[in-house]
């Protein structure tokens, strides 16, 4: 159910790909998307991430919401490298001016 | 006589080979660059209410670049003279392309990409955006690979929002934009550089175009080829034989040539995850075993220790 303050929250998205699965290795990746629409991120915005662990995300208030499994490496295709393996999704909610 | 186009060094296709790229700046002559650009056309200037796809199809239909259909030889894409016929002529050109290709390599597909400054954007209530980050073409398992060269036939500065690329990713299969939740990436590229700069791409790195914020209207060309025959060995080999022997490993004492074949294959890049990255080293060795026909050539023991007693 939609409340009135509920309605006026909006998500901002912090995603993380650090260097090994532990939440506190260096960030090698990042993403963010902000719902409240007051800045737009894009590729290639900035050459330094915005914390150099997803721990120091943690202290900085961001809420871990999901993070990747670490799956057994297929026979055949131990050696295949594709997409960035040790993904953290973070999450703020934001109250805008309605 | 002509001479024969200088070849790219063991050090230049082992950087190849581990980062996927090769950038040669301001190569092209200014006289290329402007005839290119001619024969390239402007942009008609931004007009209230105009949609900007079809302004852009319209210019690309009527500018002097010529439609060219995939699978043509490369030494037959272009008209004598043309500026794009001169650039693929000169020696250093020649010379990247056959140490990469071999010989006649094969014209895939080209693009004559333009990216608009904010004025284009605010005549339309449009928003310039970077590119999402993408490997080209689609999934690609091959082991031989394609080139893509790029050209930039006007200087580029920083607002201009030149080829974003990550050196060392080329060797991931992934899908196309696939990856393109990945924003930033540690290590990675914008191209800023002077008229007449040429990159040299594997297929499979992973690059994008950046928002132009500049007043001016970016152009680059790019142009894929393929090649026709062997990679085998096509690059000037003589400096590497014979194979250097094994270097000490983890306990290091005494650091090793810098531009050897074995060091230049084991620098990591900033974004290499902690365990993939020795794979990426495994993979590089891969790479140099098939281009130089050394089915035994290892760096830092990896393959080695993986094959003993197998």
């Amino acid at each position: 159910m939609t409340t009135a303050s509920n309605a006026r929250l909006r998500q901002k998205v912090l995603v993380l790909y650090l260097a090994n699965s532990a939440l506190d290795a260096p960030t090698i990746a990042w993403s963010v998307y902000d719902g409240t629409g007051e800045v737009l991120r894009m590729a290639g915005d900035e050459d330094a991430p915005p914390y150099a662990t997803g721990l120091a995300a943690l202290k900085d208030g961001w809420r871990l919401f999901q993070a990747s499994q670490l799956n057994p490496h297929a026979r055949g295709e131990e050696f295949d490298l594709a997409y960035l393996k040790y993904e953290f999704w973070f999450e703020q909610l934001v109250e805008v001016s309605a | 006589m002509s001479q024969a186009p200088p070849l790219l060094t063991s050090a230049q296709m082992a950087t190849f080979v581990a980062r996927g790229f090769l950038r040669f700046d301001g190569v092209v002559p200014q006289d290329i660059n402007d005839q290119f650009l001619a024969e390239a056309g402007e942009m008609p200037p931004p007009t209230a209410g105009q949609r900007l796809l079809p302004l852009y199809m319209r210019a690309l239909a009527e500018n002097r670049i010529p439609e060219v259909s995939a699978g043509t030889p490369l030494a037959q894409t272009y008209p004598a003279g043309s500026a794009l016929a001169r650039l693929l002529g000169l020696p250093l050109v020649q010379g990247a392309i056959q140490s990469l290709l071999g010989d006649d390599p094969v014209f895939d597909h080209h693009f004559l990409h333009v990216t608009f400054p904010p004025a284009y954007y605010e005549a339309t209530g449009g928003q310039g955006v970077s590119q999402h980050t993408h490997q080209d073409s689609t999934i690609d398992p091959r082991q031989v690979f394609d080139v893509q060269v790029m050209y930039y036939p006007h200087a580029v500065t920083r607002p201009m929002g030149g080829t974003r690329f990550v050196p060392g990713t080329h060797l991931r299969k992934v899908s196309e934009v696939a990856l393109g939740r990945y924003q930033n990436i540690r290590g990675q590229q914008h191209m800023v550089c002077e008229a007449g700069t040429l990159l040299f791409l594997h297929h499979g790195i992973w690059h994008g175009g950046g928002v132009n914020l500049s007043d001016r209207t970016r152009y680059m060309f790019k142009i894929r080829m393929q090649a026709s025959g062997s990679q085998v060995r096509r690059w000037n080999v003589e400096p590497v034989e014979p194979r250097a022997p094994q270097r000490p490993i983890f306990y290091v004492k005494t650091p090793s040539d810098p531009e050897s074949v074995a060091a230049i294959l084991m620098t990591p890049e900033p974004w290499f995850e902690q365990d993939t990255g020795r794979l990426e080293f495994v993979n590089r060795v891969k790479l140099w075993r098939y281009l130089s026909g050394d089915p035994q050539f290892d760096a830092d023991y990896w393959m080695t220790r993986l094959e003993a007693g197998a």
